[in-house]
């Protein structure tokens, strides 16, 4: 695109005279037919849109009130609220919350520390700086099952892996990661995961900080701790909550690690892994349906608190 | 934007507008194709388990359309995991998406049940040279409900002990024929030391992990899932002392993770030495006896499964062939199921592609060709031997009112068996006695037998 292309007013090569920035746009029957075409393609689009996250939702909805063993053709029934009244009253959905809570919140907290402490290392200038960071993105942009694969194998394998190998070294008896820890053992992967996500949002923060201000904190005397937490921790919060909040909604749906690793015992039944187990090993359509159900309920309570406490720092920030 | 370069966009679009509608024209064209519209050729598909010896039979359809240019044969492979969910979904909803399906022996009597799979007595009464006797009874037994054969076995396997010779030869200890669990303990116990495990048993959770060699472990120590009336009997004596035991040995001689351990795990851990004894598929000794994958082929001893009650106590699994009630093509899908299970069929695996790839444990006479003898002389004539001695409509001490070793035919024990594995994944860990975990089962298990006797 050429320079001129931006330049209200001018005539174009066809012809049409284009109208200047400010004015109300008088559009030609051609451009209004334009409008009324994209528009009109528009429709196709949003009504897919529609079928292919509304329907499904409906459908499961009608699904969990419904009892259905997938390998028991002849027994399917309308129980009404039976499949819910079972969900909640045989605590797998209490304890799932629980191991869910648990293990997003650990990994979300402890991913965050180490992004900070990442970010701030990578924020200042080295050699080969660039090739640092595209090392420690990486993580984050390998495929989750690959990477329980690589923990699971590599690092905590009791024979073979590399930790026990460490511990070995400085006397540690070798630990039987998923026996004996499994809920630090799906920390652990998870941390390892996102801790890249978290540093990456972290980093962009700590670089869009006005220079001029860390130039004025110094020549005021304050030493780098002191200018860490009273001028770049309050200006970082905002992008800390934000990495909180995506990275809270990316592990939520958090499956690989466990179904890979722990297969969901010792208190690493999440829901998702939970909602699995109903639908694939149960084969319990309708009570799969109704975890379902009672998973998105609380998945939109909980955006939806996370959200508006979210937009509240972004209008004091905008007022500010 | 120029003027050529904005007919140069419109080129482009054009041009992407046509390549899609020919690649959509090419898409209802192959479709077509594959409905069997055209002319007389049959197209079946197959849906399978992504397993050595399936994809030894993809390589060889070949022959089979060579010999009926009438018939092509469409393979879809996946993970055993992914195919359950695919075909389960397929049947139970009558989609009719397949005319030939893999399922396990657990799944047969089940789907026969409910009339999902075709009866196969007329194909195999009215197909003589098929000789329906020749393959191994208690598969064929497993395969049955009231007399009506539902599927045909590809490949079958029991259970078997394994033992690292050269570890037990150092220790001085002499592993009998048919040893008793109390013997194989003992024994374990006596060569665990830091350099390797006294044995490798899977502790990993599921009910096709965990369970398949512990349910043989309950059954032969008088234990069972159910009595004979479908009452639960998951906290009686004889089931919690044989997870007392299982566990007890793992803790005492087993791997050191054991909830991470499964089949895959143990055979990495014995194949590089690392373990004693190993408890587990018969079909586990073809990798351990090739010299590219093991560091223990030809070092390892083979003997019937441990027993303390039962005669044996070997399992029984098979991978069959089955045509769905929905196929359209049964007469065509039966051509190909008989040719992929049959007598040649094992002759041609071995002459294309190997006598030590022939599909094990389905008919009595692959264990007469001298060339797959010899291939796989060290446990060839074990496993046959095993699996005509296990008897899947009773392994254990008392009746059982289903027809299987190592699962109970029921389409809730999936369900069952996976979450009482894993609430012994918690007694390996020791935050959960056995007690507490078998207690906790028998109210699922009630649930399950409830549900049976309606």
């Amino acid at each position: 695109m050429t320079a001129t292309a931006i330049r209200p007013g001018r005539v174009e090569n066809d012809g049409e005279v284009k109208p200047r920035r400010g004015r109300k746009p008088v559009l030609t029957q051609r451009e209004r037919r334009g409008l009324r075409l994209s528009r009109a393609l528009v429709w196709p689009a949003l009504a897919a849109a529609i079928t292919i996250t509304q329907i499904p939702f409906l459908v499961t909805i009608y699904y969990s009130f419904q009892q259905w063993n997938l390998l028991r053709p002849g027994d399917q029934k309308f129980v009404w609220f039976d499949n819910y009244a079972t969900v909640l009253t045989n605590g797998a959905f209490l304890s799932s919350l629980l191991a869910t809570v648990v293990i997003v919140g650990f990994s979300v907290l402890v991913s965050l520390v180490f992004g900070m402490v990442l970010a701030l290392l990578l924020d200042r200038k080295f050699v080969g700086q660039g090739f640092a960071r595209t090392l420690l993105i990486t993580p984050f942009l390998m495929m989750p099952a690959a990477a329980s694969l690589i923990w699971k194998w590599s690092m905590l394998d009791s024979n073979v892996g590399m930790v026990n190998w460490l511990f070995s070294l400085v006397g540690i008896n070798p630990v039987a990661w998923n026996t004996d820890v499994p809920i630090l053992t799906i920390i652990i992967v998870l941390t390892w995961q996102y801790t890249p996500f978290m540093m990456l949002i972290l980093l962009a923060g700590l670089q869009s900080q006005p220079s001029d201000v860390l130039e004025a904190a110094s020549v005021d005397g304050a030493g780098p701790i002191r200018t860490f937490f009273s001028m770049t921790l309050p200006h970082m919060r905002q992008y800390m909550e934000l990495s909180i909040l995506l990275g809270t909604i990316l592990l939520l749906q958090v499956f690989d690690p466990i179904a890979i690793m722990t297969r969901g015992t010792g208190g690493t039944k999440t829901l998702s892994y939970l909602l699995y187990e109903r639908a694939f090993v149960g084969l319990e359509i309708g009570e799969a349906a109704a975890y379902g159900v009672l998973t998105v309920i609380l998945t939109i309570i909980v955006a939806m608190v996370a959200l508006r406490s979210l937009f509240k720092i972004f209008k004091k920030e905008g007022m500010s | 934007m120029t003027k050529s370069n904005l007919r140069g966009r419109r080129w482009l679009s054009l041009a992407a507008v046509v390549s899609a509608g020919v690649m959509l024209a090419g898409c209802s064209g192959a479709g077509g194709g594959a409905g069997g519209g055209g002319g007389d050729t049959v197209t079946l598909t197959l849906a399978t388990v992504n397993n050595p010896q399936m994809k030894d039979m993809e390589q060889l359809k070949g022959k089979f359309e060579e010999s009926h240019p009438d018939i092509k044969v469409k393979f879809i492979q996946m993970e055993e995991n992914d195919l359950r969910d695919a075909v389960t979904k397929d049947v139970a909803t009558k989609g009719g998406q397949y005319d030939i399906v893999t399922v396990g022996s657990y799944e047969v009597p089940i789907w026969g049940q409910n009339e999902w799979l075709t009866n196969l007595n007329d194909y195999t009464t009215k197909d003589a040279d098929y000789d329906v006797d020749d393959i191994l009874k208690p598969v064929r037994q497993a395969l049955t409900v009231d007399d009506n054969l539902f599927a045909v076995p590809f490949y079958g396997e029991s259970s078997f002990l394994m033992y690292n010779k050269q570890i037990l030869a150092d220790a001085g200890l002499e592993v009998p024929e048919h040893p008793t669990w109390q013997q194989v303990a003992d024994m374990a116990r006596q060569v665990n030391n830091d350099d390797h495990a006294g044995i490798c048993l899977r502790g990993k959770p599921g009910w096709g992990e965990l369970f398949a060699p512990l349910t043989t472990v309950v059954q032969t120590f008088g234990g069972n899932w159910f009595d004979e009336d479908w009452n639960a009997t998951v906290d009686s004596p004889e089931f919690t002392k044989a997870v007392q035991f299982y566990t007890d040995l793992v803790k005492d001689a087993g791997e050191s993770d054991p909830v991470s351990f499964g089949f895959t795990e143990c055979l990495n851990l014995f194949s590089q030495g690392k373990a004693a004894f190993w408890y587990d598929a018969t079909s586990a000794a073809g990798s351990l006896e090739s010299e590219d994958l093991s560091e223990v082929a030809g070092n390892v001893g083979y003997v019937h499964a441990p027993t303390v009650e039962t005669e044996e106590s070997g399992w029984l699994w098979s991978w069959n062939l089955a045509i769905p009630e929905t196929s359209k093509k049964k007469d065509a899908a039966w051509e190909f199921v008989s040719w992929a299970t049959s007598k040649d069929y094992m002759k041609l695996v071995g002459e294309e592609l190997g006598w030590s790839r022939v599909p094990p444990g389905s008919r009595a006479s692959t264990y007469e060709i001298p060339e797959y003898k010899e291939a796989a002389g060290a446990f060839a004539g074990i496993t046959k031997d095993v699996m005509l001695a296990v008897n899947p409509t009773q392994p254990g001490v008392n009746p059982q009112p289903w027809v299987g070793i190592q699962y109970v035919t029921i389409p809730e024990f999936q369900d069952l068996g996976n979450q009482v594995s894993q609430s012994i994944a918690d007694v390996f860990a020791g935050r959960s006695s056995v007690e507490d975990a078998l207690s906790d089962g028998q109210k699922l298990a009630e649930k399950a037998g409830e549900a049976q006797k309606e």
